[in-house]
């Protein structure tokens, strides 16, 4: 095995030698062993404070300037330096190359379990899972953001930080509402963007003509020419995405403003397959960097001091607390993730008969890698639950599914265990928490009264029952009015189309668009 | 695969200053409030050392449009002993928490971390140093020098020796004055050579070479450069703050208290404006003596009143110890107004002459009990006598304060940035 016998590090210390041949070795067992497809790498060592930094920016090396990430960094600051919440061992970026921050206090271990981790599984997950590929440009990402960044620095310059800043606070609020949950014509290309953006800034410029504010403007059409039908298929209506409508279609939206509110909204995009595919993500990385750190250890290039060390952050990692405990906060993606993901390597190797007419494609298949690889590729949180929680994992876990109806008087029911009645139940419930369907409320933009006082119309459809906060409604619908410069109304229905509640906001005075 | 490994280790840090900055100034009403709740049980020094400070999350939050309410079900690990059909007791309040959409209230309050800059900053907002006649004398009265160039004339203890050597180099350079190497290989040649014509030819060429370098001098007195200074007017960087107390009987616990609050913020304010700020305590009966700080607020005295000794004290140490022309002089006195009446004379005289025209500024505090409406009483006889100063056109300014709260508002009062020059 040649060099595989050397050992990687001796004791904590670590230099840059060592990292790089702790990923050479990491490297070899996941292509030959793991099959992992992975982009190239690049590994950052930071200082706890860059940590800082970077956590309030999203993550990101380079972004915006906005208040809203000092809000943050002062937040986090102080309850780090309180001691109340721990830095991550690394951040990881979905980019091409993946970018990975390790810090610099962690111990070699810790830079091994951070490097099979992030550089090889979450980056793996990166290139190959479905909704990243189809939502995200890794290749493009870094450029945009430095465009993003610019342009926004621009536009304080020419139109003032306030302006901006307005227009932005409006953006954000509405950023979870800005995605586009169903592919579209044609993949995200940020590259082009980047230059389309230019190329239009540039077009405006060139056929400027100060004559045609002078002519006299064009008669209204008849107003019955446009059916109400046409009028919405004009504007593409319904639309969910209300960030797309309002850069399209708001009427009186400056040009860069448009382009402030197309930033967010690829921004928004660009981390929306992030939100869907926790468990699967975590779950795929910590698997990999659990294969790998055992299979290291098991060629002896670490020792089994440095497994021990190993073990003990992993497990705290993938600790799952249960119900009734004071550290319950629902379920660990890393503990969960890992454990199916583990669930089906034992599915795959040697299932039980239970396994096999519950999985019967993959139960006994022998090839764990290339099972789950295709797993990988595939699936997001909700279809994966639904598909591989096994009755093992259900009973391992001990989950159970309560089922909490306000006019109940009874109290919570609780709905389902783990037994042979409810797997099913148990499952898919569990699958459906981990919906983007059912976790963002269902806000559509439905009409606009072109004819009348242009008032813009959202709906929002109403699941089991749960109603929008209405402090928080009303100020993202100003923030809306406030871009949109007419009143917004926004009607709450139920399934039945019965309205519950109904609301209208009318723009500032000081509104942002001019 | 190629993989790069990167030390961002030495890039910049504080990446975030700005985004903190940003979120300051959005916040500043509100970080401002805090601020000044917590620096009111601080002690005189602390207030510099910056600290937590909560805001109310109102007007900073980011909203989204959350749900709430409904039917809800949740999956959760961990079953001990429920089955299927099971009634669970509702908790009292929101429900069974973890799971579930979007719960969570957000904090009502925010609590953060400022720098000791930011905090000062921010305590001090708003506030500039009074713009007193005074300010004219301590511009002008203290000079300093600067280096200002080259000049031709000057004192010799100011040639500049490189200026001039270099200056007589080009000079030899461009007059082609002969080197003295060049001389030297001439006489060398002469000494070895044999033939006449040649040692004629060389005695002349060394005899004009001689004559040049002697009509061209090595250093030239045109050559010679002083360096030049020129005075400036230096601002004042120090400033010497009197704290003057009565500490007669008279004088209670709550009273010092007061006056020391506005000690401190006086200190502060001052420490940012200069570099220096000595403090001098003063306390007074019916005689003054100069003491440290503890002493000055919880020493024990007894003893009647006169001002004028406190004044006289200042005046004695203003004379020995801090030359007005270099010091920046400030002077706070607190009292609760009480003073004998005959010494009402000797006290404005004293103030009038000697230390109201040395003073930055001087502020009188008079400081009464809790729940004393001073307002509704009559005038002590120490206000009555300020006022009256005041009328005439002295530079003085007077507040009262009975309560702990008022401090701060009076201090920004005396303080706060004026348009014009408005009398405080």
């Amino acid at each position: 095995m040649g060099s595989s016998g050397e050992r990687l590090f001796e004791g904590a210390d670590w230099d840059f030698q060592t990292l790089q041949r702790i990923h050479d070795a990491c490297e070899k067992i996941a292509r030959t062993e793991l099959g992992l497809d992975v982009y190239p790498n690049q590994i950052e060592v930071i200082t706890a404070e860059q940590m800082l930094d970077a956590y309030s920016s999203v993550g990101m090396p380079l972004f915006y300037k906005h208040w809203s990430f000092g809000k943050q960094f002062a937040f986090q600051e102080a309850s780090y330096r309180k001691g109340l919440m721990g830095l991550a061992y690394e951040i990881v970026i979905n980019s091409s190359p993946c970018i990975s921050y390790l810090m610099e206090e962690n111990t070699a271990t810790m830079q091994t379990l951070v490097i099979a981790h992030a550089a090889f599984g979450h980056n793996h997950f990166f290139k190959n899972n479905y909704l990243f590929k189809q939502w995200t440009d890794a290749d493009g990402i870094l450029d945009y953001l430095e465009f993003a960044k610019g342009y926004i620095a621009a536009c304080e310059d020419r139109h003032g930080r306030e302006t901006v800043e307005r227009t932005l606070d409006a953006a954000h609020a509405l950023m979870s509402h800005g995605v586009d949950r169903y592919p579209g014509k044609k993949a995200l290309d940020l590259r082009a963007e980047e230059k389309r953006a230019g190329e239009r800034r540039q077009h405006e410029e060139a056929v400027f003509n100060d004559l045609w504010r002078t002519v006299p403007n064009t008669k209204a059409k008849s107003k019955a020419a446009l059916t109400a039908e046409r009028r919405r298929a004009l504007l593409g209506l319904p639309q969910e995405n209300i960030l797309y409508f309002l850069e399209k279609t708001a009427p009186r939206l400056q040009g860069w403003q448009r382009e402030l509110i197309r930033i967010v909204r690829h921004i928004a995009q660009y981390f929306y397959p992030q939100g869907q595919t926790k468990v699967m993500n975590e779950g795929t990385a910590t698997y990999v960097h659990y294969r790998i750190m055992s299979r290291l250890h098991q060629q002896d290039r670490i020792t089994d001091g440095n497994f021990l060390e190993f073990l003990q952050s992993h497990t705290n990692v993938v600790f799952q607390p249960e119900f009734d405990d004071r550290r319950y906060s629902g379920f660990n993606p890393y503990a969960l993730g890992f454990a199916m993901m583990q669930d089906i390597e034992r599915i795959v190797k040697n299932p039980e008969d239970e396994d096999r007419d519950w999985f019967p494609d993959i139960a006994g298949k022998g090839d764990v890698e290339g099972v789950l690889r295709e797993i990988w590729s595939n699936y997001r949180d909700e279809s994966f639950i639904n598909q591989f929680l096994s009755p093992a994992l259900i009973r391992r876990f001990r989950m159970f599914h309560l089922h909490d109806d306000p006019a109940e008087s009874q109290g919570i029911k609780v709905d389902a265990i783990h037994d042979e009645r409810g797997y099913r139940r148990v499952r898919r419930e569990l699958a459906r928490q981990y919906d983007v369907g059912f976790v963002d409320a269902n806000i559509e933009v439905v009409d606009v009264d072109l004819d009348g006082d242009r008032r813009l119309m959202l709906r929002h459809t109403t699941v089991k029952g749960a109603q929008l906060n209405e402090t928080d409604a009303r100020r993202v619908l100003q923030h809306l009015a406030d871009l949109w410069t007419y009143d917004v109304a926004l009607t709450e229905v139920d399934g039945t189309d019965k309205v519950l509640k109904e609301y209208v906001v009318s723009p500032r005075a000081a509104a942002v668009a001019a | 695969m190629v993989m790069h490994i990167v030390d961002r280790r030495l890039n910049p840090g504080s990446k975030s200053l700005e985004n903190r900055q940003r979120f300051l100034r959005r916040a500043k009403a509100l970080v401002q409030g805090a601020v000044k709740k917590s620096s009111q049980d601080r002690d005189i020094k602390d207030v510099l050392e910056g600290g937590e400070v909560t805001i109310p999350l109102d007007g900073m939050d980011e909203p989204r449009f959350r749900r709430e309410g409904g039917t809800r079900d949740m999956v959760m690990p961990g079953n001990k002993k429920f089955v299927e059909g099971d009634w669970l007791q509702r908790p009292n309040q929101g429900g069974a928490k973890g799971s579930g959409a979007g719960e969570g209230d957000s904090e009502d309050a925010f609590r953060f971390v400022l720098s000791r800059e930011e905090f000062v900053d921010l305590f001090l907002d708003d506030l500039e140093l009074p713009d007193l006649a005074k300010r004219k004398l301590a511009e002008t009265e203290s000079e300093g020098i600067r280096r200002a160039g080259y000049a031709t004339s000057g004192s010799p203890a100011n040639i500049s020796i490189s200026r001039t050597v270099s200056r007589a180099l080009a000079r030899r350079v461009a007059l082609r004055r002969p080197r003295k190497d060049e001389i030297e290989t001439l006489e060398a040649e002469l000494a070895e050579c044999d033939d006449e014509t040649r040692r004629t030819e060389l005695l002349a060429l060394l005899e004009a070479l001689k004559a040049k370098a002697k009509r061209i001098p090595f250093i030239d007195p045109i050559d010679i450069r002083y360096r030049r200074f020129e005075t400036v007017p230096k601002p004042v960087a120090q400033a010497v703050m009197f704290c003057l107390m009565d500490v007669s009987g008279s004088m209670s616990e709550h009273m010092k208290d007061l006056a020391k609050r506005f000690y401190m913020l006086l200190y502060v304010f001052l420490k940012r404006r200069y570099k220096h700020v000595e403090i001098v305590f003063i306390r007074h009966t019916d005689r003054a003596e100069e003491v440290d700080e503890d002493t000055f607020f919880h020493g024990p005295a007894s003893g009647g009143t006169l001002v004028s000794s406190a004044l006289v004290a200042m005046n004695d140490i203003v004379r020995t110890r801090f030359r007005p022309a270099d010091w920046n002089i400030y002077a706070a006195q607190a009292s609760d107004g009480d003073n004998m009446t005959s010494d009402s004379g000797l006290t404005g005289q004293l103030l009038t002459d000697k230390i109201l025209p040395v003073c930055q500024f001087f502020a009188y505090l008079e400081v009464g009990e809790a729940a004393n409406y001073t307002f509704d009483m009559p005038d002590s006889s120490l206000w009555t006598l300020y006022e009256r100063l005041r009328n005439e056109g002295q530079p003085l300014s007077m507040r009262k304060v009975s309560e702990r709260g008022e401090i701060f508002p009076v201090f920004q009062d005396l303080f706060k940035r004026r348009a014009k020059q408005e009398r405080v």
